[in-house]
C-alpha cells in the first residue's frame, strides 16, 4: 500500500441500516476499486427476506483490539497507526480462516483463488488524496457515510455508536452504527427476528 | 417480412445478450485513465452526475461526481457499472440487412438507400400515413427534436411516437390539464425542506434511488412519510404511515383521503378562491368518498386513511411525489388529477418545500415528451391540434402549415396498426416494444407483419432482430447533447468516445436518412450544438421554452431549469409561486375524479391481481442491463413475488416453480414467498423477453386521454407446477 507521507486518516465509516435500501450500490461501487479485482469488500445481507425488506451493508468495524488479529497464527493482520485494522499480508497469510471464524461481525472473507484474507482496508488509496471511501460517495440513501462523528451527528436525528456488547465481551470499533438517540452500548444477542415496523403492521392489516 | 431471420437462439449466439464484467484492461485500466468526462448517467430520469473513466479511447470505469449538485456522487448500481455496455462484446458495428440465414453486412451507403427506397415504394402503394416512426425517451433532446421533425418533414407521417407513451403521459396529461403546463412543479431541494412526504405508486429505492437521500434529509428534520403502494418497498418500510393500497382503486383512495381533509378542516379557503376553479365539484363528489364508505374497495382500514389525512393537514409543508404505480393505469390520469386535488385543496404548492412531483421514468423521460417526437405535440409541447401552436412551428421550419401532418396514433395504437395492417412499414429507434410494450404476444405478431422494418439501435434489442435492416447508432457516452431530468433541469450529456467500428452518431444517421428522403436542406445539421439552437429557436414562446438556454450556460449554472424565456433568464426551479399557474386565467384546475374500476378485474377463473414494475439492477426493456454481468447477478431472472397467506392457499413455497396465467398467455417462473405484499396482490417484474415476459400477462388496455397501458392491474391465476 503506498500511502502518502504523513498521511493521517480523520475520516471515520458510518453505517445506518435503518436506511438502507438494498440496492448493492456499495458493493459494486467497491468492486471498482483498482487493487480489489472486482471482487467487493463490502457486503449487503437481507436480515429476513421471507418478512421484511430491511437489508444492511456489512463490513469492518476495524476493532480497536481486533479479534482476526489476535487468532491470526501468522501475525499477517496489522493495525495501522491510524486504527486500520489492514487485510492480511499477503506474503504471511496462510489462508486457515481463523480470523473468518473469530471476527464478532461476520466480516472478513476467505479468497480461496488467493488464498488471502481480504476486507475493507477504508480506502487509503481514496482517502490519502482527499477521496471519500467508494461505498460511502455512491450509497444513494446514505446508510453509508464516511467523515467525522461532528459531521454526521450535525446531518442526521440518529446518533453514532461504536460499543458493542457480545455477552460478557465488549467491543470497542473505529466506525460506527447509526442508532436512536440515547442508546449508548449495543447489546448484540440471537433474537427470533427484527422488531416489525409500523409499516409492517400496517400492511397486516390490509383488508383483502 | 419481419419473422426472425434465424432461430431465436443463433441470433443469441451471435448478438446476445452476453455479460460483460471487466472493463477493456482489467480493473487496473481505471487507476490511470487518459481523461475524465463529466456527465450523467444514461439510465433513469434522475440523471446523476457522474465522470466516465477514459483509457486508450475506450470507457473504462466511473468515478462519483460530487460537485454536480443533484447527486452529489451518489449512484445506484446502474450507474456504478453502465460503462461495461461501451467496448461490449454484442455491440452493433455495421450496418446489418436481413439474409436467408440471419443478418449480414452492408454497406452505409446501400443501407440509406434502402431505406428511402423502400419507405417510398410503401409510401406511394399505402400512403404516406403506411410508414410510422417510433422513438424514445432515453435519447436527447436534440435526438427527440430531430425525430419529431424527421417524422412529419422527411419521412411525412403523422404516426410518430415514442417510448415515453409507457411512462410519462398520464403524468403528463393531469399536470397539462391542472396546471397548464407538464413539469415537476418544484426543484428535489425542495424535498429536503418539507415537513411531510407523501409518495404514491413510487418505489423510490429501486426505481429513483438517490430520491431516497433526499427523503431521508427532509426525515433528519422532522418530516413524517406516508408512503401509498400494493408492496412493502424498501422506502415504504420505515414510513410512519404506509398504505397497501389494492392496485387499481389510487383514485377511490385520493378522493377519500381528501373527503377526510375535508372534515378535519384542512382546506386553504383562500388559495382555492383566489388561485383555482372547479373545487364545488370536487367538494361535492369526494362528499360520497367517506374513508369509512371506500376501505372495502380501496383495501385499506378507514382509520389509517384519516391519519393520512391528518399529516397531511398538521404538516405546514408538504410534497407529493407519484410515478408509475399510479400512472400505469386504464385511469392514469384520473389517478394523476386526484392526487393534484388534494395539493391544490390544502394550497400546498408553489412555496418553498411545499408542492408536487411527478418522478420521471426514463432518462429523458421530461425532455423528450416536449420537443416535438409525440403524436399529439409538436415542438416546446406544443399542441399539434392547436391551430396558433401549428402556425408557429410550421413559420420556424419554414413550411406551410397544411405540410404539418395532424395528430397520430399512440405507441401502442400504432403496433395495433401493424397487426391490423394499416401500419406496413417501421423506422424505430431507442424502442424496445417487444419487451415493454403489454401482450408480448400480440407485438410479435404485429412485427411479423411488417413490410419493411429499420431500427437504429447500438445493440440487437429482441425488437431489432425482426428488422429488415440495423443501423448501428450510438450510445449516451458517443455523442454530445443535453437531457431535461426529472426536476426540469436541462443538464448537458457530454461526448467521451467516438462510436466504434462503424456505428454513427444516431443524429447524423437521421440527417443522412433525411437527405435519402429528399429533405436535406430541413436537416442540414452539422452538431448536436447545431440542433440545439434551432431546438431552442422553435421553443421560444411555447409551452416548454428552452429559448434561453445555451450549452454554456448548462454548464455555468450546473443545469438550467425551463422555462428560461431569454439570455438574461436564470431558469425557473420552482413554478407556481404566488399561486400562478400557466392556464391563460393564471388559475388551476381542480377536476372531479369519479372512481372506475381497472379494465380487468379479478374473477373466478383469474382471482389474483397482478401488477409489474421493476428492480434496482435492471432498467426498462433490458436491452442494456441485462448485458451488465454483475447487475445481471443481482437479480438474474423474473420471480413471482407473493404473500405466505396467498402461497398457502395455492400449496406454494418459496423457490418452487409456478405457472402465472392471464387470459393472454401464461409465465412459469419461481416463487417469491414475501410478506411485503399485499395477500391478493403478485408482482413481476417485466425487465425480460420471450418466456421470461410479465408482459405475456398485460392486457392492452390504455388510459383513454392519455394512452398509457394498464400495466399495474391484470388478472391471473396461479398453480403450482410438478417439481
Amino acid at each position: 500500500m503506498s500511502v502518502s507521507e504523513g498521511y493521517r486518516l480523520t475520516g471515520e465509516l458510518f453505517i445506518d441500516p435503518n436506511r438502507c435500501i438494498g440496492c448493492r450500490a456499495c458493493e459494486e461501487a467497491c468492486s471498482e476499486c483498482p487493487g480489489h479485482g472486482g471482487h467487493t469488500m463490502i457486503h449487503l445481507d437481507f436480515l429476513e427476506r421471507a418478512t421484511s425488506v430491511q437489508t444492511a451493508p456489512t463490513v469492518c468495524m476495524h476493532c480497536e483490539d481486533p479479534a482476526c488479529a489476535s487468532v491470526c497464527p501468522a501475525d499477517a493482520i496489522k493495525v495501522d497507526p491510524d486504527g486500520v485494522v489492514l487485510t492480511a499480508m499477503a506474503e504471511r497469510c496462510i489462508g486457515c480462516g481463523n480470523c473468518v471464524l473469530a471476527c464478532p461481525f461476520g466480516v472478513p472473507e476467505l479468497h480461496a483463488a488467493r488464498d488471502l484474507m481480504m476486507k475493507c482496508d477504508l480506502c487509503y488509496d481514496r482517502t490519502s488524496v482527499d477521496l471519500k471511501p467508494m461505498c460511502a460517495t455512491v450509497c444513494p440513501s446514505g446508510a453509508l457515510f464516511f467523515g467525522t462523528r461532528e459531521e454526521v451527528e450535525d446531518l442526521r436525528s440518529a446518533r453514532s455508536l461504536n460499543v458493542f456488547e457480545f455477552g460478557d465481551e465488549v467491543v470497542r470499533t473505529k466506525n460506527h452504527l447509526m442508532v436512536p438517540a440515547h442508546t449508548r452500548v449495543l447489546a448484540v444477542t440471537p433474537t427470533e427476528r427484527p422488531p416489525r415496523t409500523p409499516a409492517e403492521q400496517h400492511l397486516e392489516e390490509a383488508l383483502c | 417480412m419481419a419473422r426472425l431471420p434465424a432461430p431465436a437462439e443463433a441470433l443469441a449466439d451471435a448478438f446476445g445478450p452476453h455479460l460483460s464484467y471487466e472493463p477493456p484492461g482489467g480493473f487496473a485500466a481505471r487507476a490511470a485513465p487518459d481523461r475524465k468526462v463529466n456527465t450523467h448517467c444514461c439510465f433513469c430520469g434522475q440523471q446523476c452526475g457522474v465522470t466516465l473513466l477514459v483509457k486508450d479511447e475506450r470507457v473504462v470505469g466511473i468515478e462519483p461526481w460530487e460537485e454536480f449538485p443533484f447527486n452529489q456522487g451518489k449512484l445506484c448500481p446502474k450507474g456504478i457499472k453502465r460503462y461495461l455496455q461501451n467496448n461490449h462484446p454484442d455491440r452493433l458495428l455495421h450496418p446489418l440487412v436481413r439474409t436467408g440465414r440471419g443478418f449480414g453486412r452492408i454497406p452505409w451507403d446501400e443501407a440509406l438507400d434502402l431505406v428511402a427506397e423502400r419507405v417510398g415504394r410503401l409510401q406511394a402503394r399505402y400512403g404516406r400515413d403506411s410508414v410510422a416512426v417510433l422513438s424514445g425517451a432515453s435519447l436527447t433532446n436534440e435526438k427527440a427534436y430531430l425525430m419529431g421533425k424527421f417524422a412529419r418533414l422527411a419521412v411525412g407521417t403523422r404516426h410518430v411516437d415514442y417510448n415515453g407513451r409507457l411512462c410519462m403521459v398520464a403524468a403528463g396529461a393531469g399536470n397539462l390539464r391542472a396546471f397548464g403546463i407538464d413539469r415537476a412543479a418544484n426543484p428535489w431541494a425542495d424535498i429536503v425542506s418539507t415537513d411531510l412526504v407523501m409518495v404514491l405508486g413510487s418505489n423510490v429505492s429501486e426505481c429513483s434511488p438517490i430520491t431516497t437521500d433526499y427523503i431521508w434529509r427532509a426525515r433528519d428534520r422532522g418530516a413524517k412519510l406516508v408512503v401509498v403502494d400494493p408492496r412493502l418497498t424498501p422506502i415504504a418500510r420505515t414510513a410512519d404511515l404506509y398504505l397497501p393500497v389494492r392496485p387499481g382503486r389510487d383514485s377511490a383512495l385520493m378522493n377519500a383521503i381528501l373527503h377526510a381533509v375535508i372534515r378535519l378542516g384542512g382546506v386553504d379557503h383562500d388559495f382555492v378562491e383566489r388561485h383555482t376553479t372547479g373545487f364545488d365539484e370536487v367538494r361535492a363528489l369526494v362528499e360520497r368518498y367517506a374513508p369509512e364508505t371506500v376501505e372495502q374497495l380501496v383495501g385499506i382500514p378507514a382509520r389509517r386513511i384519516v391519519e393520512a389525512a391528518e399529516l397531511w393537514v398538521q404538516a405546514p409543508r408538504t410534497m407529493l411525489l407519484h410515478a408509475r404505480g399510479i400512472e400505469h393505469h386504464t385511469k392514469g390520469v384520473e389517478n394523476v388529477l386526484a392526487c393534484i386535488n388534494l395539493v391544490l385543496a390544502t394550497g400546498k404548492i408553489g412555496k418553498p418545500g411545499s408542492g408536487y412531483a411527478t418522478i420521471t421514468g426514463q432518462g429523458n423521460g421530461q425532455g423528450a415528451r416536449e420537443q416535438g417526437q409525440r403524436c399529439n405535440q409538436l415542438p416546446g409541447a406544443r399542441d399539434i391540434e392547436n391551430p396558433a401552436h401549428r402556425a408557429e412551428v410550421a413559420a420556424a421550419w419554414s413550411v406551410a402549415e397544411s405540410a404539418l401532418p395532424g395528430k397520430g396514433a399512440t405507441a401502442p395504437e400504432i403496433v395495433e396498426m401493424i397487426h391490423r395492417g394499416e401500419i406496413r412499414g417501421l423506422v424505430s429507434i431507442c424502442f424496445n416494444p417487444l419487451v415493454s410494450l403489454p401482450d408480448a404476444t400480440f407485438t410479435q405478431e404485429a412485427l411479423e407483419r411488417l413490410d419493411f422494418f429499420v431500427a437504429i439501435d447500438f445493440f440487437l434489442s429482441e425488437t431489432a432482430r425482426h428488422a429488415d435492416l440495423v443501423l448501428p447508432g450510438s450510445l449516451h457516452e458517443e455523442d454530445e447533447g443535453t437531457v431535461t431530468s426529472t426536476e426540469g433541469r436541462v443538464i448537458r450529456i457530454r461526448k467521451a468516445v467516438d462510436p466504434p467500428g462503424e456505428a454513427r452518431a444516431d443524429w447524423r444517421i437521421i440527417c443522412d436518412l433525411a437527405r435519402r428522403l429528399g429533405k436535406g436542406h430541413q436537416f442540414d445539421f452539422h452538431s448536436p450544438s447545431h440542433i440545439f439552437a434551432e431546438l431552442t429557436r422553435v421553443s421560444r414562446g411555447g409551452v416548454a421554452d428552452y429559448s434561453g438556454i445555451t450549452y454554456e450556460k448548462i454548464e455555468r449554472q450546473m443545469g438550467v431549469f425551463w422555462p428560461c424565456p431569454d439570455a438574461d433568464h436564470p431558469g425557473t426551479p420552482r413554478l407556481f409561486e404566488g399561486g400562478r399557474f400557466h392556464h391563460p386565467d393564471g388559475r388551476a384546475r381542480f377536476h372531479a375524479v369519479e372512481y372506475r374500476p381497472p379494465a380487468e378485474d379479478v374473477d373466478a377463473d383469474y382471482p389474483i391481481i397482478l401488477t409489474t414494475g421493476r428492480v434496482v439492477s435492471q432498467f426498462l426493456s433490458g436491452t442494456q442491463t441485462r448485458r451488465i454481468g454483475p447487475l445481471v447477478d443481482q437479480y438474474p431472472e423474473p420471480k413471482v413475488e407473493l404473500h405466505p397467506k396467498l402461497a398457502g392457499r395455492l400449496g406454494v413455497c418459496d423457490g418452487d416453480r409456478v405457472r402465472v396465467s392471464s387470459r393472454r398467455g401464461h409465465l412459469d417462473l419461481a416463487a417469491h414467498v414475501v410478506a411485503t405484499i399485499r395477500p391478493d396482490t403478485v408482482f413481476i417484474p417485466y425487465h425480460w423477453p420471450g418466456e421470461r415476459s410479465a408482459n405475456r400477462l398485460t392486457l392492452r388496455a390504455y388510459d383513454p386521454i392519455a394512452g398509457i397501458p394498464e400495466f399495474k392491474v391484470a388478472a391471473v391465476r396461479i398453480e403450482r407446477l410438478p417439481a
